[in-house]
């Protein structure tokens, strides 16, 4: 045993011997990246000292770590190639200021492309005037975290997302800022990856998009004043926990639109200010628990089929609407949620309010067959059609209650 | 005017019904607030409140003090005196005299629970603008009412028609119109119609605060346009001043003509 603990060391110290450092700067011996790159051989490091370097299609085919130094700039000058392109496994890229891709209608161009890689790690770059930052196709185990990806888009056809990720597995994507791109963070067939502490804003389209992505997790995210908050569709196993989506205004918004999503869990979310909290489309067997809905004009709005959903412990406060529902029929359960309309009492004072809570107004009902009536909300009219049909329903599905509604909100 | 609008202040002032209207707007933003103790949520309650009760409160106030100092007007219009300052005079001091109820009993309250340092000081503001617009809309409309009836018992009548119209019925019809023609587009409907009711103006302008985000997410551009940008907001407050100069106008008309 110990034997073999002292060879594994010895070929730990082979192996460390070998790797070479690689400076690059201007006036130094390798002043081009290129060059440095071309020199390296697997497993050296090639720091890249301050400056400008205008550089484009980069090829990283051999386990390399790029570093950078004092943040230099990789500038592509627009022309419409991608700035470095990853083909080897084991490469770290860290520490760049990379900018200036150039836009185009029929390539994906981005900032760092990485294609068939394993075991790659990407931190701590900056991207300014990127068509997307990255791109990666076929990849597995890599990490990408504390990035900070800056746009300005006006124009979905005219602009790329921050992270796009397409057939990819086991990708963690961490602590990175992404602001005013497309999609924040676009996903499409990845799996077992994990998203985390991303802060996702003012993106014109989504700030999360997810399709045909299975046994993915993302949580603690902020979700933040983008066009259409987060999308999640056509997929399956999704953990989503502790993320913050606010201030998703407008007519297509969501804080979270899920579409064909089943066997899922959502959890301790907090829904703020948003036109829509969640919209559920042909979604089952999903459970909610403890999430938040704060002011939004929806909290939860269905418009197709869902069964089986399980909403649990879960505070409504101040919406709009809590919830509207397109449908006579129910499948779904409400049970012991907080809801700040809930007019009941507690004559047991064990906490449980003794009259089931109805959370389908009617007016939401008319709102639904008449989007205009909306210029009725909070009329006096309004109210009082409201309770006569919380006394006696008629139009809204007669099963869709709380028989076991909070007095007070679930605090944490 | 000044003077006959000073006496009116102080005649109503003296009053008891001005004192009790004090007292409940007193009493209610202090218990609103001792229950919710959310500043924010006692606001959004208050903002349904206000909406009904100010224009009844205006509405009947209006008329009362119109018919109980029918006596006194009548030996004023003897005097040189013209008569639009006579009923200008005493509009102004019941409408300000019940503003001022509304904006003291419910200032105090806000205040000692902090309103001026919390985020909802726009809200509870644009509140008692609302609220202040309804009384100046209400009692003008009492008044012409009033001067179109000598008969006590039906102008009363008539006056409290006109708040249950404009708080209940209208909007009732309103919705009853929208769900039968909507296969058209409605927009442009729904937004003129609800210019011809003060009530509903109001309460479009506190939804604009309050609830910005649903209505966000009704997908006309009109309605975009209207709710999206400071137009709304525009909008309802010059509507809201027209109703009350519309009303004003016609009082001063008909008073001139009048045979008491």
């Amino acid at each position: 045993m110990k034997a073999l603990l002292y060879i594994a060391t010895f070929l730990l110290w082979i192996q460390h011997s070998d790797a070479a450092t690689i400076d690059v700067c201007a006036d130094c011996e390798t002043n081009s990246i290129r060059e440095g790159v071309v020199l390296a051989k697997a497993g050296d490091t090639v720091l890249v000292r301050a400056g400008i370097y205008y550089v484009s299609e980069i090829v990283i085919d051999k386990s390399i770590s790029l570093i950078g130094i004092d943040q230099p700039v990789l500038d592509g000058q627009n022309l419409q190639k991608n700035i470095l392109e990853v083909r080897a496994q084991d490469v770290l890229i860290s520490g760049f200021l990379l900018q200036n891709v150039g836009l185009s209608y029929t390539k994906e161009i981005a900032g760092i492309h990485i294609s068939h890689s394993k075991n790659f790690r990407m931190t701590h770059n900056t991207f300014q005037n990127v068509f997307y930052a990255f791109i990666l196709q076929r990849a597995q185990y890599g990490l990408l975290k504390n990035n900070v990806i800056r746009g300005q888009s006006v124009d979905e056809t005219k602009s790329g997302n921050g992270f796009h990720l397409w057939k990819c597995t086991d990708i963690r994507i961490e602590s990175n800022t992404i602001e005013g791109m497309r999609d924040g963070i676009y996903l499409e067939f990845v799996k077992n990856s994990h998203i985390s502490n991303n802060r996702s804003r003012k993106n014109i389209r989504y700030g999360l998009h997810f399709m045909f992505s299975d046994h993915n997790e993302y949580h603690h995210n902020e979700f933040r004043e983008n066009g259409a908050g987060v999308a999640v569709m056509f997929s399956k196993f999704i953990q989503m926990h502790h993320n913050d989506f606010q201030y998703n205004w407008g007519t297509a918004s969501y804080g979270l639109l899920l579409k064909e999503i089943n066997d899922s869990e959502i959890m301790n979310n907090n829904f703020e200010q948003n036109t829509i909290g969640i919209n559920i489309d042909g979604c089952n067997r999903i459970n909610y628990r403890g999430n938040q809905f704060v002011r939004n004009g929806w909290a939860i709005r269905f418009t197709g089929g869902c069964y089986t959903n399980i909403f649990e412990y879960n505070n409504f406060r101040h919406n709009t609407f809590d919830l509207s529902y397109n449908s006579r029929l129910n499948d779904n359960k409400f049970e012991a949620n907080y809801w700040s309309e809930y007019t009941g009492y507690d004559l047991d004072r064990d906490g449980i309010g003794d009259v089931a809570f109805r959370p389908v107004k009617l007016f939401s009902f008319v709102v639904n067959k008449t989007p205009e009536t909306i210029i009725l909300m909070r009329s006096l009219f309004v109210d009082l059609i409201n309770f006569s049909e919380k006394v006696s329903p008629i139009f809204t599905p007669d099963a869709l209650k709380d028989i076991r509604p909070l007095m007070k909100p679930i605090v944490w | 005017m000044l003077k006959i609008l000073k006496y009116s202040f102080f005649d109503l002032m003296r009053s008891r019904w001005s004192y009790i209207y004090f007292i409940f707007y007193l009493l209610m933003g202090f218990v609103l607030l001792f229950l919710n103790n959310d500043v924010d949520k006692a606001v959004i309650t208050l903002l349904n409140i206000i909406i009904i009760l100010t224009p009844l409160i205006g509405t009947v106030f209006g008329i009362m003090y119109y018919y109980t100092s029918k006596e006194f007007t009548e030996l004023l219009l003897s005097q040189p005196l013209k008569r639009s300052t006579i009923f200008i005079g005493q509009y102004l001091g019941v409408a300000i005299s019940l503003s001022l109820s509304l904006i003291i009993g419910l200032g105090i309250p806000f205040l000692i629970y902090g309103i001026a340092r919390s985020s909802s000081i726009f809200n509870f503001t644009s509140l008692l603008i609302v609220g202040g617009f309804l009384t100046f809309i209400f009692v003008a409309l009492s008044y012409n009412i009033a001067l179109a009836f000598n008969d006590k018992i039906k102008g009363f009548g008539f006056a409290i028609l006109l708040w249950l119209f404009m708080a209940v019925i209208y909007d009732g019809i309103l919705m009853i119109v929208m769900m039968s023609f909507q296969e058209y587009p409605l927009d442009k409907f729904a937004l003129g119609a609800v210019m011809f009711n003060p009530i509903d103006l109001s309460r479009i302008l506190i939804l604009l605060k309050l609830d910005i985000s649903a209505l966000l997410g009704y997908t006309g551009a009109v309605f975009q346009k209207f709710f999206g940008t400071g137009r709304g907001m525009l909008v309802s407050l010059s509507m809201l001043t027209l109703w009350v100069l519309l009303p004003l106008w016609n009082l001063t008309r008909i008073a001139n003509k009048k045979d008491f």
